[in-house]
């Protein structure tokens, strides 16, 4: 054994599958130095990876995750420790069997080979189902089992032999050491403190498992996550399973209407079950290996919780009730309050990693983000930022919320959740404080993370007679959606509507070097007049979207940044990694001091006129203009911008006079038919119909602004984040291009009008196949929406150049049908190309 | 006033638990300030009275009848009762081997008394008494009162080392006869089996494991032959299960055997914690693996950081060498 | 053979066992907990013989409500009838044990109108480990028992019971109606299937609320005896450990 370090490049704590396969991706990207931590025994320390059942079904309808998973089970193939046992999900329901017909559009969507089976099919592949109480399945031949243990062990070694890794097992962290930073309210991780010595480390990973929290407790900051119970029950043997002869030999079955697993474990089977309670345990309730029965992870097994499952799973396979119980456990696995992993460096803690809340089935792709990110300054492999760990408020940031959303979300795990599907719990941590005014419009409202926005009134209703529209046909279509939106979007277009847009994040940024950071972070020049405005994307360094927002020039040293309420922790985070420690720019966080609300439509510059003074005309406000002035006595910024189509301003008032500023917009627009609007509009039909791009749907890092449209005419002297990549796009050119699609027929096989919804949608040939670029960028449906005034149901999403023509018809798939769809905008807009409308 | 401590014997052979209880039983004697007896119960004892003295009985009870021809729980129990009454000790006491156990809670049921089993310190008093006693198998002590007229207690075997006594005690040997019940027969020993051949994985005094390591099935044959020369069973890992490699009756773990060997060799193996949990009973583990810092090694009592393929064979080789 | 097999509810700790604050009892906070294992064989045998020769098996606990879920472990893998003779919670001394029990069986056995052929303990209980009350019920009930048992072979009117000692058995023929301390490796207790779990939930819980006077041992104090590093003796680090190996397998005398 080696002496034990003082210092260290890097330091990753914890062993299990997500650590080891970190130090390996380490190794691979050519760093050395490393040095691997772990509590517990090699090469089982206890955790998690230690009970895991280890089998991957690589279908998921987060890009994401599937994306990872995939990459995930060709890492394990690729060093031999996987074995392809096939996998099947099988439909007690009629809904289950509609959401089976969701699960092949997905995998369809990534690539994943997949086929719907009938209950005799079923029976083929799996002998011992009763085909009897099952509708049907949904088959997917490279589900696999994998061998996390050994996997780890292989990676070690791989670091070991290129990077000289050092690992030390049974070696406690008792203390991360951290030091002030430059910028206020954050710090930099110096050293780990161990029972065996302290280790001075440039660069700190937390791949701890259910123990993440605890270790990042120790640095002052916090990893989001919950240990939770999955329980699993070994029982057998039986002679069909013991004749395989085979650590598996027959396709793992997912019973997921009872939420239950059924995986093969050489002569017994393994089931699993995510249908009990959710059991939530603090990290300190977890026992040490010395004081577990098992191990930590592996907690005595609660019978009563798993009784209804029992009786489920023998109703599915008789022969599971009359083989023994062998061995059942209340396994610990993660869970975080949005069911995504935790990755990337901790927003206060500078060089301070998580790599938390990774399940065996993405372990080595998460690490290879991880390893990336630390790398390249951006993952090159995906665009992570649904599992950046950056993304939390600090509403976010504590066990009761964790608790109670883990509590929520334990049982979707198998569930059928639908895209736009909204949380019942932690609701109203940010309310605006025009709350009590939306509430008496009757606002239905959504989360925007902690945010909550009105999503459409239902004060409105009386729009939808107007206008002749109606619900949609399918109840799943019709779900968390309402013909009041389109409602709301037509009124707008006629007449006006006013917008509670108070999720806005808004970000100053000031001092001498304000303005000269802010060009840095940003591709567009920010540098310009006092009164102006910047819409831009912030890249990666390699020259793909972090962000997508807009930069108000509100003084000769300050900058204010606005952007989306889904994007404020991961934009104060980038801003924090990148702002001047010499103290030339402070960050002020504003988003609490102000409300924005937005007003637009053909009447908006009558009704704004007569609260105020100002000029409102084209020459008074332009285009882009910041004004301060006075309306209904407040003094305000208006901002003229439109994210909907229509001209009309951005108008951001004090916190507590926007309710007055709201009731006397109103009053003025009584007469001009003025509604209030709500995000289902802003967010989508508005915007979709003009192709307004959305970060985290159609801006990715995987992309670059000259293929998303964005890219301006010239590129500024200044140099900015990902300049040299944005360059050479620059001069490749598109390998993709951003298209709107119009969706020619809504008829479904069985006759009904169905709309397609956005994430998993692929945009296929004429003959059904699967469209990527040379990038192998697959071309999915970014955003899908009703586009009322343009008259179509409109798709987003990007096609490889040479088919990206405006006229040239493709199928896109939903629920495993194809609906024929015809390109109707590249770069520009479907409704109003001229923007008439704004000029207005 | 007296100690009387209850020895064993086996058809008239010492058993070695006498030379612990007797040890526990003179530092008693001397700490309560009273004589210290013994008792001997059954035939053939006679000659084990000299013993007795050596460690230091001052008084040894023969206690025989007809029916106690051998060992009998109920017999030997009614026995020593009728022997406390008679000579009205302050306190009984034994080693906690399985018969001195059963001995004593015989004699506590059938005079009512308090039993305290396995002490590892007694400290005797006017009042109750004070102990510290075994629970869990060791794994936690309790400190526990015992408050009685006379005081029955036994010693955990092992918790006393056996030494001899500063100075012999008298060995009087008093002779008495107990009143049984020709019914109390029912409980004598009738018969033995010696141990026959053919150890299972559950009872073999040596079990030999190999997990991933082995490499193969044919792997194990080094393994099969050491097993056969030390008269000891080969287990496996549910790796080389999963493998194929041997058959799930070989399997070591929560979910194939739990064994208790006098001593475990595992190599190649990891020690998952079901397998630990199969294994972790045995008396002392041996790991033979490359990895210093598997599992198994680092809770084993030994370990060969080495490669079992030449380990194993060694050993083989070794112990022939031996046995010439 | 009507058979009634006594057993107790304890913690399934790990190798270290944590004490609570008052030190009366094992923190079992975050432990499972498990029929003590000698009892769990002696059940596993008592449900071997009335499958094999007929008859039915209950099984019996004194401890507190909880230990409703050892009862119905016991009927998972095949007991008839469950009983819960329930205290307050706290550890009983052996002697209260003893007497509740008694009590508990005497009524049992007059509401089936005859004793059961044999009464099973486990030699001693993992936690306390008392070596006593399977003794002391057996003189109570006035029958004959023997302790150590790793083989019971059922016969007319009496039972060969076979007690391990050093190199073979001990082997006992005991008439019946009679107590049989039981030791673990006696079998292999089966683990109860789905089916059997179950049914299970549907047996009839019977409960005896029965008073008993303490005995005269009582705890003080449960503490961990002093942290013993464990280390491990490092032999070598090729094959000429085979030396040293083959002395230590002398030394214990697995080498003939």
């Amino acid at each position: 054994m080696s002496d034990f370090p003082t210092s260290a490049k890097v330091v990753v704590i914890g062993a299990g599958i997500v650590g080891n396969c970190l130090v390996g991706h380490l190794a691979r990207l050519g760093w050395t130095d490393i040095v691997l931590i772990e509590k517990g025994p090699l090469p089982n320390p206890g955790g998690s990876t230690g009970h895991a059942s280890n089998f991957i079904f690589p279908v998921d309808h987060n890009k994401e995750m599937a994306l990872l998973g995939v990459q995930s089970a060709n890492q394990y193939r690729d060093m031999n420790l996987s074995v392809d046992s096939g996998g099947i999900e099988v439909a007690r329901t009629q809904e289950r069997m509609n959401e089976l017909d969701r699960r092949m559009t997905s995998a369809m969507a990534w690539g994943v080979p997949a086929e719907m089976l009938t209950p005799a099919e079923v029976k083929e592949l799996v002998p011992f189902i009763n085909d009897e109480v099952i509708l049907g399945g949904f088959h997917c031949p490279t589900v696999s089992v994998v061998d996390s243990l050994e996997t780890g062990t292989v990676m070690r070694k791989e670091a070991q032999d290129k990077a000289g890794l050092q690992v030390f097992a049974n070696t406690e962290v008792l203390d991360l050491i951290t030091e002030d930073d430059p910028v206020p309210g954050m710090s930099q991780i110096k050293a780990v403190v161990t029972d065996k010595g302290t280790i001075e480390a440039e660069y700190v990973a937390i791949a701890c498992g259910v123990w993440s929290n605890r270790i990042a407790n120790m640095a002052d900051t916090y990893i989001p996550l919950v240990p939770a119970v999955h329980q699993m029950a070994d029982v057998g043997p039986m002679d069909v399973l013991v004749e395989t002869n085979n650590e598996i030999g027959y396709p793992i079955v997912r019973d997921m209407d009872t939420f239950c697993y059924e995986r093969q474990s050489a002569g017994s089977m393994e089931v699993g079950s995510y249908g009990h309670r959710a059991i939530l345990h603090h990290p300190d309730e977890i026992p040490s290996n010395e004081e577990a029965a098992l191990s930590p992870t592996e907690m005595p097994f609660t019978q009563d919780d798993f009784d209804p499952q029992m009786e489920t799973a023998i109703e599915l396979m008789d022969m599971l009730g009359d083989a023994e119980i062998k061995y059942a456990i209340n396994g610990l696995l993660s869970l975080t309050p949005d069911a995504m992993p935790c990755l990337g460096e901790l927003p206060d803690v500078r060089n301070l990693w998580s790599a938390a809340a990774v399940w065996v089935k993405e372990g080595p792709g998460m690490a290879q983000v991880v390893a990336e990110w630390m790398t390249y300054g951006y993952p090159r492999v995906i665009d992570p930022h649904a599992s950046d760990i950056s993304r939390f408020y600090p509403d976010e940031l504590s066990d009761e919320h964790i608790w109670a959303r883990a509590d929520e979300h334990f049982i979707k795990t198998y569930g059928i959740v639908h895209p736009s599907e909204q949380w019942e719990s932690r609701r109203g941590l940010k309310e605006s404080s025009l709350k009590a005014i939306t509430d008496a419009a009757g606002a239905e409202y959504f989360t925007a993370r902690v945010w909550e926005r009105p999503h459409w009134y239902t004060s409105n209703a009386d729009l939808v007679e107007r206008y002749g529209l109606s619900e949609r046909e399918v109840e799943w279509d019709n779900r968390w959606w309402s013909p009041i939106i389109d409602a709301e979007h037509l009124n707008l277009r006629e007449n006006a509507g006013m917008v509670d847009l108070t999720a806005f994040q808004i970000f100053d940024l000031e001092g001498p070097g304000a303005v000269a950071f802010a060009e840095y972070l940003s591709v567009n020049k920010v540098d310009k007049a006092v009164g102006t405005s910047t819409y831009t994307p912030w890249l990666t360094p390699d020259g793909g979207f972090h962000s997508d927002l807009t930069m108000l020039r509100l003084g000769e040293e300050h900058i204010r940044v606005v952007t989306g309420a889904f994007d404020g922790g991961r934009d104060e985070a980038w801003i924090k990694k990148y702002m001047p420690t010499d103290g030339s720019v402070t960050f002020t966080n504003h988003t609490e001091d102000y409300v924005t609300i937005g007003l637009w439509g053909p009447n908006a510059p009558a009704i704004l006129a007569q609260l105020t003074d100002a000029d409102l005309s084209h020459e008074g406000s332009p285009y882009g203009s910041v004004r301060s002035v006075t309306v209904a006595g407040v003094d305000v910024d208006i901002f003229r911008i439109s994210y909907v189509g229509d001209t009309g301003w951005e108008i951001y008032i004090p916190w507590n006079d926007a309710p007055a500023v709201w009731e006397a917009i109103a009053s003025a627009g009584a007469d001009h038919g003025l509604r209030p609007c709500g995000a289902g509009v802003y967010a989508v039909g508005g915007r979709i119909e003009k192709g307004y791009r959305l970060m985290g749907a159609e801006l990715e890092s995987e992309y670059n602004p000259v293929e998303a449209g964005l890219a301006r005419p010239k590129v500024k002297a200044a140099d900015f984040i990902g300049k040299q990549a944005y360059l050479a796009a620059r001069e490749a050119g598109p390998d993709a291009v951003m298209c709107t699609f119009a969706v020619e027929d809504h008829t479904d096989s069985a006759g009904r009008q169905r709309f397609i919804q956005a994430g998993n949608a692929p945009i296929l040939t004429n003959d059904g196949e699967r469209i990527t670029d040379s990038h192998g960028r697959v071309s999915v449906v970014t955003t899908a929406g009703n586009a009322p005034s343009y008259g179509k149901y409109l798709c987003l999403g990007y096609l490889p150049t040479d088919q990206a023509e405006i006229g040239n018809t493709f199928k896109v798939m939903y629920m495993n049908e194809l609906f024929p769809v015809t390109v109707v905008a590249t770069t520009g807009s479907a409704f109003d190309p001229d923007d008439s409308r704004l000029k207005g | 006033m007296s100690l009387l401590v209850v020895l064993e014997h086996d058809r008239g052979k010492w058993v070695e638990a006498n030379d612990e209880a007797l040890t526990a039983a003179r530092k008693l004697a001397s700490d309560m300030g009273v004589e210290l007896h013994a008792a001997l119960v059954g035939v053939g004892a006679r000659d084990l009275v000299s013993q007795a003295a050596t460690g230091g009985a001052a008084v040894v009870h023969l206690c025989e009848h007809e029916v106690l021809t051998d060992y009998g729980p109920d017999a030997v129990g009614e026995t020593v009762a009728q022997l406390v009454a008679s000579i009205n000790p302050s306190a009984i006491t034994a080693v906690g081997t399985s018969r001195g156990n059963e001995v004593l809670a015989q004699l506590a049921a059938r005079a009512d008394l308090p039993f305290v089993a396995n002490c590892m310190t007694v400290a005797p008093s006017d009042g109750p008494w004070s102990m510290t006693r075994v629970q869990w198998g060791g794994s936690l002590l309790e400190d526990a009162t015992l408050d009685a007229p006379t005081k029955v207690l036994s010693f955990g075997h092992h918790s006393v080392v056996a030494e001899v006594a500063d100075a012999p005690g008298a060995g009087e040997v008093r002779e008495f006869a107990p009143a049984l019940d020709p019914a109390m027969a029912a409980t004598i020993v009738r018969d033995r089996d010696v141990q026959t051949a053919g150890v299972t994985l559950s009872t073999a005094p040596v079990v030999i494991s190999g997990g991933r390591g082995v490499g193969s099935a044919e792997g194990f044959d080094q393994l099969e032959e050491l097993a056969e020369l030390l008269g000891g069973r080969v287990g496996c890992s549910r790796a080389v299960t999963n493998l194929g490699w041997r058959n799930h009756t070989d399997q070591v773990g929560q979910t194939g055997t739990r064994i208790a060997p006098e001593i475990y060799i595992a190599t190649g193996i990891s020690g998952a914690i079901q397998h630990w949990v199969g294994a972790m009973a045995s008396k002392r583990i041996l790991a033979i693996n490359t990895d210093a810092e598997a599992n198994m090694v680092t809770k084993a009592d030994y370990a060969v950081i080495a490669d079992l393929h030449k380990v194993v064979p060694a050993i083989t080789a070794e112990i022939r060498r031996r046995q010439g | 053979m009507n058979i009634l097999v006594c057993v107790k509810r304890v913690p399934a700790p790990g190798a270290k066992i944590n004490v609570t604050e008052d030190g009366l009892s094992v923190d079992s906070a975050h432990l499972g907990f498990t029929t003590s294992p000698h009892e769990e064989c002696a059940l596993e045998e008592a449900v071997q013989i009335s499958e094999r020769d007929g008859g039915e098996v209950t099984v019996l606990t004194l401890g507190p409500v909880e230990a409703e879920e050892q009862l119905r472990y016991g009927a998972s893998v095949g007991a008839h009838h469950i009983i819960l003779v329930p205290t307050d919670g706290s550890a009983w001394d052996p002697q209260r044990t003893a007497a509740a029990l008694t009590t508990a069986i005497e009524q049992a056995e007059q509401a089936n109108g005859q004793p059961f052929d044999l009464i099973l303990f486990g030699n001693e209980s993992a936690d306390s480990g008392g070596f006593q009350v399977g003794v002391r019920v057996a003189l109570k009930l006035g029958r004959p028992s023997v302790n150590a048992i790793k083989g019971i072979d059922p016969g007319d009117g009496s039972v060969i019971a076979r007690r391990e000692i050093d190199g073979g058995f001990e082997v006992y023929e005991v008439p019946t109606p009679a107590v049989l301390g039981i030791k673990e490796g006696i079998n292999l207790p089966r683990y109860p299937t789905m089916k059997g779990r179950l049914a299970s939930k549907k047996a009839t819980l019977e409960t005896a609320e029965i008073a008993a006077e303490p005995g005269g041992q009582a705890l003080i104090r449960l503490h961990r005896p002093p942290e013993q590093a464990s280390t491990t003796e490092i032999l070598g680090t090729d094959e000429t450990a085979a030396v040293r190996i083959v002395d230590i397998l002398e030394e214990i005398g697995v080498l003939a």
